[in-house]
């Protein structure tokens, strides 16, 4: 493996169309390609030789990250004047752009507007550079205070739990020295025995400090309590806060419990604030929430899909609450699920039994579908839409029927709203969208969801071709915004099926490939968007 | 090589073997010139220049033309110096270069040198230094790289460039097949071999086969070299050579390396069995092989010693005698001490031990035979100032925490908030009271972490109203206006990388990007000197302990010596093969130890200049140098992430500390030598039990003859704890004179 690596460190030379990219740029029309060949390697040769000098420069600056005054420097050392205006602590955005079957990374200049500067107030100036003492260690002990790390990051928290047998507390890495003999007994106790391990370590874990107590029952107090603010206050402290793992089995109780009590006392708010909770919780990237899924699924499940989260199930809105419940489930399949916890297909498994129940209540049936759906199109294809004929004749059944109680026909009616996921079927189904094809597929939802794919349709043609006027030929390396081109229209050739990822769980395919009658345009292109919401139904897709 | 006398015999007498007379001279030349020479280090460097391919007699008429050209221009005083270097009688000029002449001149050096040796290979001795030292001058290009075509043109040479991957992979085969014990030995031919084998190729402009042979061998090297594998990858074209820094260093210098008399007996045997002259030649060019008598090393051996850019160091270079013993303390403390011993009646128990248990003190009663005499070299005396200070050292020295393995030091960590990642050096002063730091923005800042404050000296109009006969004349000197906790000093145009206190806390020393060293008053806080000399960037400067003295070395892989009152170095250290990384002061001033990019650790005498020890080891660029504080070890952390502890006096590796997995930039051992702490890039201070360390080591007499060290891996019974900051490198550890550890570094959020 190194000596792949190797070679490719010897081959590495700029292409030759950037020489001739260079060229241009500088009024050297036709540049021939034994020259352009001859000073790429030339070039290259040279980068290569600033990188290392300006390595140096990052290694005496005690710095990780190579900037660009480090190139500076080693273009000084070279003798060679600098390239002035590159100043960033950060990376420069390149950018990429195709066209005329080129491809060109670019360093995007914009024209700036001298009096915009001028007139614009004065950023405010930034803070001096200052000197704070802390106790790293006090003889030997490393103090738990916020100056230094919390006591253990997130791969120890893993390997604490997975690996029980080679418990150490953090800081103190193994070494037979006095402070791990404090710990010895455990270590002893358990040889051998690894369930003996699990049982004994949490005493050690779950101790919490005086302060820790208390800040425990301020954000347990604001999570729960009436003041919005500072609900939000301690929601933000529980995603960004890195010292939290210690609390976190308090946590995860604290949640679970309350979720128990609450369903049984359909106190919807409360459930809101305990499922706000859990999802800062997953959005804290220091803790290591695999060892409290146990706790926290089932509360979420139970969000999801129990019968009756409220006092008055035909007025409040307990649906929303399950939507958020199924989305933080869905965020948690992807994340924790693993071959061995399987947690994906337990829960689509679940999801799906209560589903095919037919004594199983509107709201459940709710859940079960806005979970299901929430795992993305796959599941989607394969588990709901197969049902949809069937689910219609029941929707039908309560809707068209003697009216039953009000009750299953609200319930009836979100069902419906949540069986037609026209922006999936829009993706999968090939295009004309025919009333009496839909209605053979899908039964007593297929006219609706048929107008609803249409709609659908335009609306994406529409705003592509916004798009497609002021960002086609250029695509920004911008996580929310990934464009995907085959070329510009006048390429020709095969167009290989692409994948694109979007963050938010949305997995898109590209069209079914040869359905001869579909008259398509000569070039389809795709444009996914995502908005900052995140949410499904922010998500489009356009086809040009 | 042929350095030993054994080995440079065998080699004459096989004449088959076409480059051999003057690559003998080469070693030849290089024993001699260790001890002559290394008073100016430089002109160790251009060792082969030798124009290989032209026989002896081709030599000695290139020297005649050399001196008939020098003759013509009327330049009589070279004619005279290089006929003097090279011997040469003073007829020589009309014999046209016979044989005779050759012999003759060659009898007349060789009872100089006094080693037994044949005529043609002291004729080649002669031609090889009269050729380093005539070439330059008759160059008319005015390249300030010196002997760069010199240097290329002994690649001219080529054989057929097919053949390479050929003999290289049959010399691969061979030492695959020897016996396991030569096997390892064998092995540290690879990589010099490789390394020249493809830079002749690519000097002869076979840029494919050069390809070939670097993707087809490259991956069989060590992984420590991958650093300058790198550079050279990307080397591919002759005219890439030509300034290329690395490829000088590889040239200028040979490859040393260490193998016992068996195996070279039988990897010589078989490169003339099979008539391999291509790499027989490029080993007795390019390579100095150091051959001992002995049981061949182990893979571990061996691997613990290399990874430096030119090899191992010779066994002779690190033989020179170090005064390694730290030098008397003045008596100055007896009559205050009193006095204070009264003062504190109650606790006289500790204060009649001092004067033992305080190790500088005891020792210094009487003279270390370690210790370089007491005038060694010039010293500041010592004013009534420091010798106040001497006395809070010695009082706070009573209150010392004794640290050991059960007695962990506290650490006390000083972040720097806001520095945006531009921190790059920091120093303490010795009783802890300032704080400086250099940074990216080329400004110099000084804190003071006591309550007292940092106040200016008041100008020179309001100097004049003061009474100067008045008791606290010293008080009444600073100006109290400007009294504050921090102060900024302007003047670099660079990034500052290097920064240290007097002793004396009178003045601080930075050293920066824009090539300078400048002198920084802390009663003016303004800039008093800026020491020129380094032309590029300045990476680090050390004041010595004695003040006075400090030491800077730099890109320009020289360090230099200065005075505080002298605008040129006093001495300049030349040797390493790439930029100088880091320096220290031994504690008794007489000693430099610097680091490098080179990955070698030098020591350099202070008196003489020379080079005084070569530790190899180290695998990355060496930023963080310790000495213990009894001047005995010295220890090194280097980008790699290891520690290695190096006994000075017997001039061998003792230790090596795994642990850090990022560059170290931090090395301090505690007042007493118990506790080395190590601070590194990974946001860690780790200690170290030093005293284990140092006692574990059993030198005896074998260890300290042939320098076979044999290290143990017991890293980990050394490392005494981990504390781990919150995303704060460590790039600066200070130990205060009662043993509390500061660690300083930036927060980079």
């Amino acid at each position: 493996m190194a000596e792949e690596r190797r070679q490719k460190q010897c081959s590495v030379v700029l292409p030759t169309e950037s020489m001739k990219a260079m060229a241009e740029s500088v009024g050297v029309g036709q540049l021939q390609e034994d020259s352009c060949v001859a000073l790429s390697e030339e070039v290259s040769y040279r980068i290569k030789e600033i990188a290392q000098d300006a390595l140096k420069f990052m290694h005496h600056g005690k710095r990780r990250k190579l900037t660009t005054s480090d190139v500076d420097n080693a273009l000084k050392l070279k003798n060679v004047e600098p390239l002035y205006g590159f100043q960033s602590q950060e990376f420069i955005p390149f950018r990429f752009a195709s066209g005329g079957g080129r491809e060109l990374h670019f360093y995007e200049e914009k024209e700036v507007d001298l009096s915009d500067i001028i007139n614009t107030p004065l950023p405010r100036v930034p803070l001096d550079v200052s000197l704070k003492a802390h106790w790293l260690s006090i003889e030997g002990m490393q103090p738990a205070i916020p100056e230094n790390p919390p006591p253990a990051t997130k791969e120890q928290q893993k390997s604490e739990s997975t690996e029980p047998l080679k418990v150490v507390k953090p800081g103190q890495e193994e070494e037979g020295t006095i402070q791990n003999k404090t710990q010895g007994t455990t270590a002893t106790d358990g040889k051998g025995k690894e369930k003996g391990m699990i049982r004994l370590k949490p005493r050690s874990t779950h101790e919490l400090s005086v302060e820790q107590q208390l800040y425990y029952k301020e954000i347990t107090e604001a999570c729960v309590g009436s003041c919005e603010a500072k609900r939000a206050e301690a929601l933000q402290s529980i995603a960004t806060d890195p010292g939290l793992y210690q609390m976190l089995p308090r946590f995860s109780t604290f949640i679970s419990e309350g979720v128990r009590v609450n369903v049984v006392q359909n106190n919807l708010a409360l459930l809101i604030y305990l499922m706000r909770m859990v999802k800062a919780l997953m959005d804290n990237p220091t803790l290591y929430l695999e060892k409290y899924l146990h706790e926290l699924i089932p509360a979420v499940v139970t969000c999801i899909v129990s019968k009756q989260l409220c006092l008055r199930p035909d007025v409040d809105n307990h649906w929303a609450l399950r939507d958020f419940a199924a989305r933080l489930m869905a965020q948690s399949c992807k994340t924790f699920s693993t071959t061995t916890n399987n947690i994906q297909s337990r829960i689509t498994k679940t999801f799906t039994k209560s589903w095919l129940d037919d004594k199983t209540q509107w709201t459940t049936r709710y859940g079960c579908i806005a979970g299901l759906a929430e795992l993305g199109p796959d599941v989607i294809k394969t588990l709901i839409l197969p049902r949809l004929s069937v689910e219609g004749a029941r929707i039908k059944a309560v809707m068209e029927g003697p009216v039953v109680s009000n009750i299953d026909k609200i319930g009836a009616d979100h069902v419906q709203k949540q069986s037609l996921l026209e922006f999936v079927i829009a993706k999968i189904r090939p295009q004309p969208d025919n009333v009496e094809q839909y209605r053979s597929d899908y039964g007593y939802l297929g006219p609706m969801l048929c107008s609803h794919v249409m709609k659908a349709r335009t609306q994406a043609a529409l705003q592509a071709q916004q798009v497609n006027r002021t960002t086609l030929t250029i695509t920004q390396p911008r996580p929310t915004l990934s464009v995907s081109q085959s070329g510009l229209s006048g390429s020709s050739g095969p167009r290989t099926p692409s994948i694109i990822k979007v963050p938010s769980s949305l997995t898109l395919m590209s069209p079914r490939p040869g359905t001869p009658s579909q008259p398509s345009p000569p070039a389809t292109k795709y444009i996914v968007m995502a908005t900052s919401a995140g949410a499904a139904s922010t998500q489009q897709v356009y086809v040009l | 090589m042929a350095a030993v006398q054994g080995g440079l015999v065998d080699a004459s007498e096989e004449k088959d073997i076409k480059t051999e007379p003057s690559s003998d001279g080469c070693g030849n030349n290089d024993t001699n010139d260790a001890r002559p020479l290394s008073t100016s280090p430089g002109s160790n460097a251009p060792g082969g220049n030798a124009k290989t391919s032209s026989g002896s007699t081709e030599e000695q008429q290139t020297l005649l033309a050399v001196l008939q050209f020098l003759k013509k221009n009327n330049l009589t005083e070279s004619v005279e110096i290089l006929r003097r270097e090279a011997g040469l009688p003073e007829d020589s000029l009309d014999l046209k270069g016979s044989d005779s002449s050759g012999a003759s001149s060659g009898g007349s050096a060789g009872g100089v040198d006094g080693v037994g040796v044949d005529a043609s290979a002291l004729l080649s001795r002669v031609t090889v230094s009269s050729s380093a030292g005539v070439q330059a001058p008759m160059k008319t290009s005015g390249e300030d790289q010196p002997d760069v075509n010199v240097v290329l043109s002994a690649y001219s040479q080529q054989g057929d460039p097919a053949l390479y991957e050929t003999y290289y992979s049959g010399l691969k085969r061979f030492i695959e097949t020897v016996l396991d014990c030569h096997r390892a030995e064998l092995s540290q031919v690879f990589y010099p071999l490789f390394v020249h084998m493809y830079l002749e190729l690519v000097y002869n402009n076979h840029e494919n086969e050069a390809k070939s042979f670097f993707e087809k061998f490259s991956g069989d090297q060590e992984c420590y070299y991958e650093e300058d594998l790198r550079v050279l990858s990307s080397l591919t074209k002759k005219e890439h050579m030509r300034g290329n820094e690395t490829l000088l260093d590889f040239r200028t210098s040979k490859f040393v390396l260490r193998i016992s008399r068996d195996s070279y007996q039988l990897l010589k045997r078989h490169l003339q069995e099979r008539q391999n002259n291509q790499i027989w030649n490029i080993i007795q060019e390019h390579l100095y092989i150091d051959i001992f008598d002995g049981m061949p090393r182990s893979k571990s051996q061996i691997d613990a010693m290399s990874g430096s850019l030119a090899g191992e160091a010779k066994r002779d270079a690190n033989k020179s005698k170090v005064y390694y013993g730290l030098l008397k303390e003045p008596e100055i403390e007896l009559p205050l001490d009193d006095e204070d011993e009264e003062a504190e009646n109650e606790e006289g128990k500790p204060k009649k031990k001092k004067p033992k248990k305080d190790s500088m003190g005891s020792k210094s009663k009487k003279q270390d035979p370690n210790a370089p005499s007491q005038t060694r070299i010039p010293l500041p005396e010592l004013k009534d100032s420091d010798k106040l200070d001497k006395i809070m050292y010695m009082k706070e020295a009573t209150k010392r925490i004794r640290l050991g393995p059960e007695t962990l030091p506290s650490i006390c960590f000083y972040s720097f908030l806001n520095a945006y990642q531009g921190l790059t050096a920091v120093d303490l002063t010795d009783d802890s009271s300032l704080i400086a730091g250099g940074f990216a923005d080329s400004t110099v800042r000084v804190w003071c972490v006591t309550p007292k404050k940092l106040r200016k000296v008041k100008s020179a109009a309001d100097l004049n109203l003061i009474d100067k006969e008045s008791d606290d004349v010293l008080e009444r000197i600073m100006d109290e206006k400007t009294a504050s906790e921090s102060k900024i000093l302007y003047g670099h145009s660079g990034p500052v990388y290097g920064i240290s206190f007097s002793p004396d806390r009178n003045y601080l020393l930075s050293s920066s990007e824009d090539g300078t060293v400048r002198l920084w008053s802390l009663q003016t806080f303004t800039c008093l000197v800026g020491y020129k000399g380094h032309n590029y960037p300045v990476w680090d400067t050390q004041f010595s302990p004695h003040g006075y003295y400090f030491v800077s070395g730099g890109h320009d892989r020289v360090a230099r010596l200065w005075a505080t009152d002298h605008y040129q170095p006093l001495r300049m250290f030349a040797g390493h093969l790439a930029d100088i990384t880091c320096t220290r002061f031994h504690p008794n001033s007489n000693y430099v130890a610097t680091g490098s990019s080179d990955r070698t650790i030098r020591l350099w005498d202070v008196l003489t200049g020379n080079c005084v020890r070569i530790f190899t080891g180290h695998k990355g660029p060496i930023h963080a140098l310790a000495f213990s504080p009894n001047g005995k070890f010295l220890a090194s952390g280097a980008t790699d992430g290891r520690v290695l502890l190096w006994d000075i006096g017997h001039g061998l590796m003792i230790g090596e500390l795994k642990g850090h997995t990022d560059t170290i930039y931090a090395l301090r051992f505690s007042r007493d030598g118990e506790i080395l702490a190590s601070g590194s890039m990974d946001n860690t201070v780790r200690l170290w039990d030093s005293m284990k360390a140092f006692d574990d080591l059993e030198t005896d007499d074998f260890t300290a003859a042939t320098g076979h060290i044999h290290l143990q891996d017991n890293s980990q019974e050394l490392l005494l704890g981990t504390y781990m900051s919150k995303s704060t490198p460590v790039i600066h550890l200070h130990f205060t004179r009662r043993n509390l550890l500061l660690a300083a570094g930036a927060y980079n959020p």
